[in-house]
């Protein structure tokens, strides 16, 4: 510790503290612009200089370490007097154009001026003008307004993992820009908005709609990726203006992705749900609410008491709320029906007998960061949960091993020190094989559950990441999406739980949605007896109940689902857009709030439950889905429907203690046979597709992400299909058939075809994982 | 894109440097393709970047710092002529004049024949020898006078 004085008062730092760290700690404020408490030190903008006692001349608080009894003086004259001096020469260039400038009443440098700049400018000559640069759909550029902090440039290079910004040129002449022609990709890239001090990157979607001091601003909880990212959301005469980051150091920092950030655009989507609405005869009527509840409450009762109440089945989205998801399989569940679930892309139920709990991340999303071991299971970790792909990122500089198996070798632009490319179908092998290689590394006995299932030998991949595993001090084995929907994810789980004990390690899964934890929570899960997901759709039903998902994208298997849903007696949809693949298989739909207009509870993936109000009054006749299935309940005479408020679900959903509930331990599963098949398909959700609220953002649409799918596959998979790179080709598998363009991505495992789900050109096609073919046309 | 020979040169500079730093051999590589290909396209600094495992961005940030990079074409002779205070004082300036008038061009500009482009240097270490300049970055002419330019020049304009 470090004795210093600052402004006179005394206090104690750690080592290696700058005057700044100090300062914050003292609870002194030092006007800064390049200085960023989760960046590098760039110490460019000259803002935050100080008086240091025996300093000959001011100093940069930011870039000065603190030395044992330094006296520093933040606000004696010569400090001042250096700071408004750097203010006057940052004012040189920076043009007067704050009344039509986006950050103006949000600038640092409106405000710092405010404090620090003269009442004119000395400055007659001419300032500098800069280009714009084109950084794609998300971010609009003023580049005159740049005042060169670099902190966007050391952003993209340090948090988001690629450098995709740059200062070139030099002195007077020196601009930000990316390389000639690109843009900004990065799926993070919004966060350079938030970042810039000025108004030189603003957000594109928002440009010129409303001033910050117009909106009122709430808080609330992202309803997508299963970190739960904390927002602000501001709005303007109950319309959602943009969404901001809620700094939460727990678990998104001062971060968001750009789907959190950007796809409130989604929710003044022209295809809102906004009325209920009734199909007669094939024709689609808009109806009162009442009109609508009793039709429902009518079919349902009539499906129930015609061919009883397993004839019903409920299908919930799981970016639904706990409370909604509580309430859903509680009507089921009234209605005597134990057909409840919410894991819609899932295809592996066998686990459900035999789980100890909810299965989640293990550990806090905090503790990534401690971790110096990780093996990751089936993944598009940066797509699938971009906030916890930067913090394996920031944790992989400090020294974390990070392991991969899986069928794609995307870059995660972090170091992956060991891969096993396998087939979806081979993970389980190769997960067994790491089990044997780190059984014989330790010298232990493998769980008697597996022993018998295990390959006899361990191959140099597995032992690779087996020797990487065992060397580890904290080590967490995560699963992730395409684990979890794999066919054989029963499995998949009960190795990577043996992997995680033998090695001392946490096992995870690190979960698709919002409220993938909650679901299991709110007990939205099919009864003994029950039919899952896939058993639901498979054993097709007379009546469905549809909450929040759309059945050409949101399900494992579009071909399947349609088929059921299409052939049921009774579809109810409650939904906030008026989707056409509702349309199609509904008989009514009901128009429920998204998240920024209903109150709720989404259980993140570290079993950390956030409970949100809404923000805006609902558009239209759109009502909250747990007010919906309350008067539902009211209206089938169901007991124990007269709830308050959505707490009072909460508080029943979530009664006890959360942390005991969840577990990812399971028990015996019965083994699996798996059929070989010449082309296995891969299965990605692309980030931009992911949900129905996301999917409807204008802007996200046009990033690089949201790109039309085309099928990949490994130069020599295209070579054995006899299918050239960039030709069109016809996919076909049980229950469908798409065309699409393949591209050659030495990233696939061998006898793969990657074919992303979640979007209509492949909404065609049928199961998420199993074989595909490939043919030319 | 770039010669063998370049890229054996280049290789030789990225082996003064440890494995995982080869970025550090950029100035010299970026040298290296522009003396090959007479100036730095964006294509071109993109291939040395993508060689040495670095964002192109971040190479061409280096190649825009650095004013002996050219990133628009030249002509075959540049010559740039250093118009800092000392050689100012001993008629830099007065020899850029003379080469303008006798080329016929400003600074930043190239003869229509393609031959010669000017450009405005900073100081090269020499200043004892003022005048100076510079002959496609590589050659350092000293005392530039009148007659020494015009000798320059026709040496450079015969070939």
């Amino acid at each position: 510790m470090l004795e210093i004085e600052i402004d006179g008062k005394q206090l104690a730092v750690e080592d290696g503290s700058t005057v700044m760290d100090a300062a914050t700690q003292a609870g002194v404020y030092i006007p800064h612009f390049c200085y960023h408490k989760k960046l590098s030190i760039a110490a460019s903008c000259r803002m935050c200089l100080v008086q240091v006692e025996k300093a000959p001349k001011p100093l940069p608080a930011c870039a000065t370490p603190v030395t044992a009894g330094m006296k520093v003086w933040t606000r004696s004259e010569a400090a001042i007097k250096a700071q408004k001096g750097v203010m006057e020469f940052l004012l040189i260039n920076h043009p007067l154009d704050c009344p039509i400038c986006d950050q103006g009443g949000e600038c640092q440098l409106q405000d710092i001026a405010v404090g620090y700049g003269g009442v004119t400018s000395r400055y007659q000559e001419e300032k500098r003008v800069v280009f714009n640069k084109n950084l794609g759909p998300l971010v609009s550029t003023d580049m005159t307004r740049c005042i060169n902090c670099t902190r966007c440039v050391r952003f993209t290079t340090e948090i988001a993992g690629e450098m995709e910004l740059g200062q070139a040129f030099r002195g007077e002449h020196a601009e930000i820009m990316p390389f000639i022609e690109k843009t900004v990709d990065s799926e993070l890239s919004g966060n350079i908005i938030d970042l810039c001090p000025v108004g030189a990157l603003t957000s594109k979607p928002f440009r010129f709609s409303a001033r910050t001091w117009e909106m009122s601003r709430r808080r609330a909880v992202s309803p997508h990726d299963s970190l739960g990212a904390n927002l602000i959301v501001q709005t303007k005469h109950d319309v959602v203006m943009r969404v901001l980051p809620y700094e939460n150091e727990e678990l998104n920092e001062c971060w968001l992705s750009d789907k959190d950030r950007f796809s409130y655009e989604g929710l003044n989507s022209d295809e809102r749900l906004t009325t209920p609405q009734i199909k007669q005869g094939g024709e689609w009527k808009a109806v009162d609410w009442q009109t609508a509840l009793e039709f429902v409450a009518n079919g349902l009762a009539g499906v129930a008491r015609d061919h009883g109440g397993e004839a019903i089945g409920a299908l919930a989205s799981p970016h639904a709320t706990v409370e909604e998801l509580f309430l859903l399989q509680k009507l089921t569940r009234g209605l005597g029906s134990g057909n409840v679930d919410f894991r819609l892309r899932q295809s592996d139920f066998r686990a459900d007998a035999a789980r100890a709990g909810a299965p989640w991340l293990g550990m806090k999303v905090a503790e990534v960061g401690e971790l110096n071991r990780l093996l990751v299971i089936g993944s598009f970790l940066r797509k699938d949960n971009p906030l916890l792909a930067q913090r394996v990122r920031q944790a992989a500089r400090r020294g974390l091993h990070v392991s991969v198996v899986g069928p794609t070798a995307d870059d995660w632009l972090l170091p992956v020190r060991q891969r096993a490319l396998v087939a979806p179908s081979a993970m389980v092998d190769s997960l067994g094989q790491i089990v044997v290689a780190l059984a014989a590394e330790k010298g232990a006995e493998v769980d008697a559950l597996l022993r018998d299932r295990l390959p006899a030998q361990a191959g140099d991949e597995a032992r690779a990441i087996a020797a990487s595993l065992a060397s580890g001090r904290k080590v967490a084995v995560w699963l992730s999406n395409l684990a979890v929907q794999d066919r054989r994810a029963a499995e998949l789980q009960q190795l990577a739980n043996e992997i995680a004990r033998l090695c001392g390690g946490r096992a995870g899964v690190i979960g698709e949605a919002a409220n993938s934890v909650g679901g299991y929570l709110a007990a939205a899960l099919p009864s003994a007896g029950g039919l899952d997901a896939r058993g639901m759709l498979e054993q097709a039903r007379k009546a469905y109940v549809v909450l929040g998902a759309e059945p050409d994208l949101d399900f494992a298997n579009p071909a399947l689902t349609r088929a059921a849903l299409g052939t049921a007696q009774l579809v109810v949809a409650l939904s906030a857009f008026d989707a056409e693949s509702l349309r199609e298989v509904a008989d009514v739909m009901l128009p429920v709030a998204p998240f920024a207009e209903t109150s709720g509870t989404f259980v993140n993936c570290e079993g950390r439950a956030q409970s949100f109000v809404a923000v805006a009054r609902p558009q239209g006749d759109t009502r909250p889905a747990w007010k919906v299935l309350r008067v539902l309940g009211n209206l089938l005479a169901l007991p124990g429907f007269d709830y308050q408020d959505s707490e009072a679900v909460r508080d029943e959903a979530l009664a006890g203690d959360i942390a005991t509930r969840l577990d990812n331990r399971v028990g015996e599963i019965a083994p699996f046979a798996v059929v070989p098949a010449t082309c296995e398909r891969v299965t990605d959700v692309p980030i931009h597709f992911a949900d129905p609220l996301v999917r409807r953002a204008p802007a996200l649409a046009r990033s690089r992400d949201a790109a039309a799918p085309v099928a990949r596959a490994s130069a020599a998979t295209l070579a054995a299909l006899g299918v050239e790179a960039g030709a069109r080709v016809r996919l076909a598998q049980e229950g469908g058939r798409v065309d699409l363009a393949i591209v050659a991505d030495d990233g696939v495992a061998a006898g793969c075809v990657r074919v992303p789900a979640a979007h209509p050109a492949t909404a065609g096609l049928g199961a998420m994982s199993g074989a595909i073919s490939v043919e030319r046309i | 894109m770039l010669s063998q020979e370049s890229l054996q040169q280049i290789d030789r500079e990225v082996a003064k440097y440890p494995p995982e730093q080869k970025q550090s051999a950029v100035m010299a590589a970026l040298r290296i393709a522009q003396v090959e290909k007479g100036w730095l396209a964006n294509e071109t600094i993109e291939f040395v970047a993508n060689y040495l495992g670095m964002p192109p961005i971040a190479a061409y940030e280096v190649a825009s710092f650095y004013n002996m990079y050219d990133l628009q074409p030249v002509g075959r002779h540049k010559i740039t002529v250093c118009t800092n205070l000392p050689c100012a004082l001993s008629g830099g300036v007065h020899a850029a004049e003379y080469l303008k008038e006798k080329l016929g061009i400003d600074f930043n500009e190239t003869t229509p024949d393609g031959l010669f482009t000017l450009k405005e240097g900073e100081c090269m270490g020499a200043c004892g020898d003022a005048p100076v300049l510079l002959h496609n970055n590589h050659r350092m002419c000293s005392w530039m006078t009148k007659e020494r330019i015009d000798q320059l020049l026709a040496e450079l304009g015969g070939k």
